[in-house]
Formats: structure tokens, sequence, C-alpha cells
């Protein structure tokens, strides 16, 4: 088969990883911020909770929790139904990526210095103004690098979807390759993948040259 | 008319009794440097008074309004938060650190608190925040950035920040420990500035001769109780307590040198 028979399925597939990609980020750095906080709390047993969720997290496969997602409800719960295939990923995928974040903001709201709290204190700002005017400019430009990192791993791990038969690029391009015989559909895929990112790269090194403005 | 009334300040972390009953009264248009040896609770005390650590137990009064209302199981009972508020706003603090927001342009470090806090209008913070930096020698910084400043420009702009407030009072934790000698001279060229023009002041310095020269009134603190308070040629000249005379002799050989 020949490339531009090839080119549109692998594409149908990467718009797929695209979608798990861009809502993974959209629910996760929101919830990351929520875990974030939490776990600065100084309730001991929220922590704790907390703590054990982030142990989790990152403890386990995230291919684990994926299978996890989408098998519970049916074999531990005794649901009718398994849940959507898609919704599963995204949910897994959101949950695992939030810990990952929750640390990488909890480390950047650490480092802001206790002087600017206490000079948005002096001043009269309130908790709401602080925390979006004075904190959160500070913490993106702290994280923006860690963040990077992160966001390009989520790029290839759109691909563990394929565990519970999600047809996003890696699924599509196994598919072809077995059928066909050939490596090339594996090939491309991987080609997919590193233009991507590549893109992914550009635009977090175009952040972090915007914020360069201050020290 | 006293501006600041502070009564039986004490402040404990745990076991460990940082202030133990301090009393004092800064009338208004005065000025009053404090000066003792580190770790003898200076900065603790203005940051009490200025809500940043908890009072144990005394009180405090802002311009008529009291911060603390009484006590309760050994720990001081502050008042609403609305009269803490309206505290806040009458009183400023320079910081020795500056703590100017970074991110921020230096108009902005002075504007955004008029503008967000007392919702003045935009153009006149502005135009408020260029006098201010008119007035600092500092009218052609208005663009740059906190870290392409010196220490002591930083410094003339967290003074220009506080000041945009309008407060009542302003407080100066160590304003020149983190800037060198020479850079220390314009930040005390503002203070004294500011002090022509009667602005009530509460000045915490290791400045022997800044603080004998700028201030209507010393106290000299020591273990967390103020060891001797007088007119600075009283205290600088005549020091009664023998801590007082031990801790400015170093000072009087130094400083005072061909001073006077």
């Amino acid at each position: 088969m020949d490339l531009t028979k090839l080119l549109p399925i692998l594409a149908e597939g990467f718009l797929v990883s695209i979608k798990i990609f861009a809502l993974t980020l959209l629910f996760s750095i929101p919830l990351g911020f929520v875990v974030s906080t939490l776990k600065m709390c100084k309730i001991p047993p929220v922590r704790w909770i907390i703590n054990a969720y982030i142990l989790i997290m990152r403890g386990t496969p995230l291919i684990l929790q994926i299978m996890f997602i989408y098998f519970a409800p049916t074999m531990l719960f005794k649901a009718d139904a398994p849940p959507d295939r898609f919704w599963a990923v995204i949910v897994a995928f959101s949950i695992n990526y939030a810990a990952y974040f929750a640390e990488i903001f909890r480390g950047g709201i650490q480092a802001v210095p206790k002087g600017q709290f206490e000079a948005a204190q002096i001043l009269g700002f309130s908790k709401m103004q602080t925390f979006f005017k004075i904190t959160l400019p500070q913490v993106i430009k702290t994280v923006l690098p860690s963040i990077g990192n992160e966001v390009i791993t989520l790029v290839k791990d759109t691909s563990l979807a394929q565990v519970i038969a999600v047809s996003e690029l890696f699924a599509l391009a196994k598919k072809q390759a077995s059928t066909q015989f050939s490596v090339m559909p594996l090939f491309v895929a991987g080609v997919f993948y590193f233009v991507f990112n590549w893109l992914v790269t550009v635009l977090f090194d175009l952040g972090e040259k915007k914020l360069s403005y201050y020290k | 008319m006293a501006m600041l009334e502070v009564r039986n300040l004490r402040k404990c972390y745990g076991d460990l009794e940082v202030i133990s009953d301090i009393s004092f009264d800064v009338n208004e248009g005065e000025v009053l440097s404090v000066i003792g040896p580190s770790g003898s609770g200076k900065s603790t005390m203005l940051r009490c008074i200025n809500q940043l650590e908890k009072i144990t137990s005394g009180t405090v009064c802002v311009c008529g309004e009291n911060m603390i209302t009484g006590e309760r199981n050994g720990e001081a009972v502050y008042a609403s938060a609305d009269v803490l508020k309206k505290i806040r706003r009458n009183v400023g603090l320079v910081f020795q650190n500056f703590n100017l927001f970074p991110h921020f342009s230096v108009l902005r470090n002075i504007t955004e608190a008029p503008i967000s806090v007392l919702k003045i209008p935009k153009e006149q913070a502005e135009a408020k925040a260029m006098e201010l930096l008119g007035k600092m020698g500092l009218a052609d910084k208005a663009k740059s950035y906190p870290c392409e400043l010196s220490g002591g420009q930083q410094q003339r702009v967290s003074i220009a920040r506080a000041l945009a407030l309008s407060p009542q009072m302003l407080f100066f934790d160590e304003p020149t420990s983190a800037l060198d000698p020479e850079l220390t001279g314009e930040i005390l060229a503002v203070i004294k500035e500011l002090a022509a023009e009667k602005m009530t002041m509460v000045i915490v310095t290791h400045e022997m001769a800044f603080a004998r020269d700028v201030s209507d009134r010393v106290i000299f603190m020591d273990g967390g109780v103020i060891v001797e308070e007088g007119a600075p040629s009283e205290l600088f000249g005549n020091p009664q307590n023998d801590r007082t005379k031990q801790f400015l002799k170093r000072y009087s050989e130094n400083t005072f040198k061909g001073d006077s």
C-alpha cells in the first residue's frame, strides 16, 4: 500500500491522539492546581489522602490505570455496561497527569519567596488577587520547563490508549503494519509523534522566551 | 495625638518569648527609630504591628483603631476583618529585601495596589506613581523591571509603592541592611525628606548616625524588651543603661569619629 492511502488512515488516528492530548491537558492542569493546594493544606487527613493519591498515580503504570478505569465499573462494581472507551482514557490520563502537575505546581508555588506574599498582604491584596496577580504569573515562569517535559511525554503516552482498543494513531499504525507485513506504518506514526513534539518544543521555547523579560 | 499605641506587647513562639512586655507611643509627625542587636525582637515587633505575625498578648492601637480586642486562652483576640483592613490601609511597610513584584514594571509595582485595592482610576494612579517616582529621582525608570535596577533604586521604588497608598504612617524594617554604604545614602536621603514633610515613621535600623540625625526619639531594644528610650541626643550622647553603653560603644568609636 502506498503512502497516499496510509496517510489518511494514520491522520484519522492522529486526530484521536490529539483529542486525548488536548482534553487531558484541559482537565489535568486545573485539577493539578487543586491537588497541589490540597497537598499544602494544614489539615493532616486531607494531606494524607492527597499523598496516597499521588503515590498511587505515580507509583503504578498508566496503562494499568487505564485498564482499571475501563474494567472496574463492570468487574468490581457490577455496572451493567463498561464506560465509554474514549472517556475512560480521558479520565485515566487526567487523574494521572494531575498528580504529576500537582507536584510541579507545588514546587513552583513554594519557590515564590515568602516576601512576595507578605508584600501583597501589606498592600491589601485579597487572597484571590494575590494568587492571580502575584503568585500565578511567577509560578508559571518557574514551572514552564517542567511542564514542557510532561506535555511532551503526554504526546507519546497517548499511544497507551490502544490497551482498551481506542483507535488512536499507534493502534491504527500497528493494525496497518500487521495487515501489510511492513514496519512502514509504524515508522510513519513515529514521524507524526516526532513532528508534533517538535512543534510543542518550539511553543514552549517561545513561552519561556516571552517570560524571560524578568529574572 | 498618638498615631500608634503599643501596650504590653508580647510575642512567643511556643515556649520561646521573643518580645516581652513592650509599650510605647508614636505621635503624629514623629520619627521613631528602633535600634538594638540582632535578635533583640525589633523586626518581630514591627511585623506584629503590621499583622505579619500574630501577637501573643497585649494591645496595639493604630490611628485610633484597636487591633486587639481582648485575650482568650492565653492568646490575643483580633478585631474584625473590617477593622484590620482599615488599619492595614492606614499603614505602610518597607521591607529589608524590597519585595518588589519581579514580573511587574516599576510603574505597575506602584499602581497595582491603588488600582485593585483602593479602586482608584488607572490614569489617576499612574499620575500619582509618576509624581512619586519623580520625587524618588526615578521618573525615567517607570518602564523598567525591578531586576534592571540597583538595590538602592529598588528600595526607592518600594518606598514609592508604600506611599502610593497614602498611608498615615510608614514602617521601615531595616531598609538599608541589604545595601552597600553608597546605596544606603540614597535611601537615608529619601527618609530624611519624608521626615521633613512630617511623615509619621517607625524605623528599625542599624544605621546609628542616621537614627541620631533623623529621629525625634530612639528606642534601644535588647532581649525582647525596651532597655532605654529617649531623645537621640540623650540616648546617643549620654546613655544611662550599661547595656546601651556597651552596644553604642562600637558605634561611637567608628561611626561618629570626626562626625560631630
